[in-house]
């Protein structure tokens, strides 16, 4: 609590305008004033951003409609765009991501927050809250020199061996990959799993824990019946920030995905993002229509972050509030 | 079972904290061969020669900062102080909802809004456009963690000094801010440092730049593209520099990221 409730003026008006007055001179109402426009101009930037996105895809939205998410062709030079390969691309790498990250990052939060001595968790918390911190930029120079060779050399073609028989698995492997982009993802996301699940499976109750121990269930079986399940939706939560970040990431899969403009169902076939097609082409985009399909492109990123990130706070506020603990 | 789970998820722990001390191992080992004294001094080498340096990088990303500091701290402190001080039910709620929702924003798409609102008036990529951009970025990360610095301050000394008869102002001014200082320049601190590593809101912003940016209206080099140009390059010897570039980034980002977690915020708890 931060603000000091003060007693309504009761007094009649002649008297509450003197204070009001009073209030003025000593700079009340003006520093409160002042800290608003501040805070207003949040408000202001985020209605401007989208509101630029909007005027700025105007001529693109007009000229293909819906058929601007499902058409398959990207030609600048006959200035027919389909978003397509794209979309299909961003979704791919971001579910691979999850599908990796999510079972290690849950697995490191357990440790953190349920096994590991109050110290040790905590030193570890400040390491992999230091892996947020690094930037995507050098994940992207990482995945090019160490995860393109991994893959085109080691991962890829036993992928190929085993798998083989499933389309997901065919085609040459040149290393660039949706799986190469969904494995450095995977590497970028996971903190942000482990540091929120961690948060929220720590405001859980204590005596949740003690009543599944008391009724003689073990360690794990409180931990993964009682005390997971208690913290799911901020859980979930902390998975849709992930997921966030992931389809909006642009560098470091920029750098290891290939950008081939294609829909390929094999997951060692190079492909493309939104995120990535917009890094690459929007400095050089000629011509009206061009730049305002890249710009559509953007607005898409923004409503679909923009929904993520809007539903995984009020799940994270949702149970942070709800296990009355300060997390 | 309860056993072997319960040591899997320690693997898992285990597992990514290796991923971070190999990643750290891999580009000091490979960066720290690169460097040298000219990476500091000297402008890029032309294209197809082996040599040169950063410099104009260097100075490029510090530039940017400060532009993108004129603008995030004001706003982010400043609002910050609003939400936690000041800050009603309804519109508090809406002001930190929308700094969270701002946060989540790509950078990618930040950028497209400096270029729509700057480069495409001025016709030019500068260095403004782009420290807006990272501006604009910094706004919600200090924000949101004034705002839980300044909550974390005592009630009891708010009531003190306004028992002493101070007004509010006067109250947040020579109590709640100086006892927050540290928290804040701890929020400051670790907004730059998430910021100085970003490179897609810079791509059509700031550009890039071969020579010295004179000025604000030209476009400049920075660290974080010159890294993405250098490694994406088929020259080996841009590659090396790439990796030198990598470990002055990381070098300075993790730095700044140590300082104020563990030297500026000893002794409060850090909210992220």
């Amino acid at each position: 609590m931060a603000t000091i409730p003060i007693a309504p003026d009761s007094a009649g008006p002649a008297l509450a305008s003197r204070s009001l007055a009073r209030r003025l001179v000593s700079g009340d109402q003006v520093a409160h004033l002042f800290t608003l426009i501040f805070a207003a101009s949040v408000i202001l930037i985020t209605s401007l951003l989208f509101y630029e996105l909007w005027i700025n895809s105007a001529l693109s939205r007009a000229k293909f409609g819906w058929a601007f998410f499902y058409t398959q062709n990207w030609d600048p030079i006959f200035e027919q765009f389909g978003a397509r390969p794209f979309i299909y691309g961003t979704l791919v790498t971001s579910a691979l991501a999850l599908l990796i990250a999510v079972p290690f990052g849950l697995g490191a939060a357990i440790f953190l927050a349920e096994l590991a001595p109050a110290k040790i968790s905590d030193a570890l918390t400040f390491v992999i809250e230091l892996l947020a911190a690094v930037p995507s930029v050098i994940y992207g120079l990482l995945g090019i020199f160490l995860v393109v060779p991994f893959v085109r050399e080691i991962l890829g073609p036993a992928l190929k061996k085993t798998f083989g028989f499933t389309p997901l698995f065919t085609g040459p492997v040149y290393g660039v990959s949706y799986l190469t982009a969904g494995l450095v993802l995977a590497i970028m996301v996971a903190p942000y799993i482990i540091s929120v699940s961690r948060e929220v499976l720590m405001a859980v109750p204590n005596d949740q824990r003690e009543a599944a121990l008391s009724l003689g269930s073990t360690r794990w079986e409180a931990t993964w019946k009682v005390v997971v399940p208690y913290a799911r939706t901020g859980i979930l939560g902390s998975i849709f920030l992930a997921l966030a970040r992931a389809l909006g990431e642009t560098m470091a899969v920029t750098m290891v995905i290939g950008n081939v403009p294609k829909v390929d169902l094999s997951l060692l076939a190079p492909g493309y993002t939104i995120a990535a097609v917009i890094a690459n082409e929007f400095s050089e985009a000629a011509g009206n229509l061009y730049f305002s399909a890249l710009v559509e492109l953007g607005l898409v990123l923004f409503l679909l972050t923009f929904i993520l990130n809007g539903l995984a706070r009020l799940l994270i506020y949702a149970t942070t509030q709800r296990g009355a603990a300060n997390p | 079972m309860s056993v072997v789970m319960l040591s899997l998820t320690g693997l898992c722990a285990l597992l990514i904290i290796s991923i971070l001390f190999f990643i750290l191992g891999y580009l000091v080992w490979n960066g720290g061969k690169s460097l040298s004294w000219d990476f500091f001094t000297r402008l890029p080498a032309p294209v197809g020669e082996a040599g040169g340096g950063m410099a104009n990088a260097i100075v490029g990303t510090l530039k940017l900062l400060l532009i993108a500091s004129l603008m995030g701290i004001p706003i982010g402190v400043i609002g910050g102080i609003y939400l936690s001080e000041y800050g009603g039910r309804v519109f508090g709620f809406i002001v930190r909802y929308t700094t969270d929702l701002l946060n989540g924003v790509p950078s990618i798409v930040v950028g497209i809004f400096a270029y729509s609102l700057i480069v495409l008036h001025t016709k030019h990529f500068s260095t403004l456009a782009g420290g807006f951009a990272l501006g604009v970025m910094m706004i919600p990360i200090t924000l949101r963690s004034t705002e839980d610095f300044l909550l974390a301050v005592p009630r009891t000394l708010r009531e003190g000094a306004m028992a002493l008869g101070a007004s509010k102002w006067k109250t947040i001014t020579s109590v709640v801010i100086p006892a927050a200082y540290r928290g804040i320049l701890t929020a400051v601190l670790l907004a730059l440092a998430r910021v100085s590593g970003e490179t897609a809101p810079l791509l059509f912003t700031a550009f890039s730049n071969r020579y010295w940016s004179p000025g604000w209206n030209q476009p400049t080099a920075s660290l974080p593209v010159m890294i993405y140009t250098y490694a994406i390059a088929p020259y080996e010897d841009w590659h090396r520099q790439a990796w030198a570039a990598g470990v002055v980034l990381l070098g300075l980002v993790l730095a700044a990221n140590i300082i104020a977690r563990t030297v500026l915020s000893r002794g409060i708890a850090v909210p992220r």
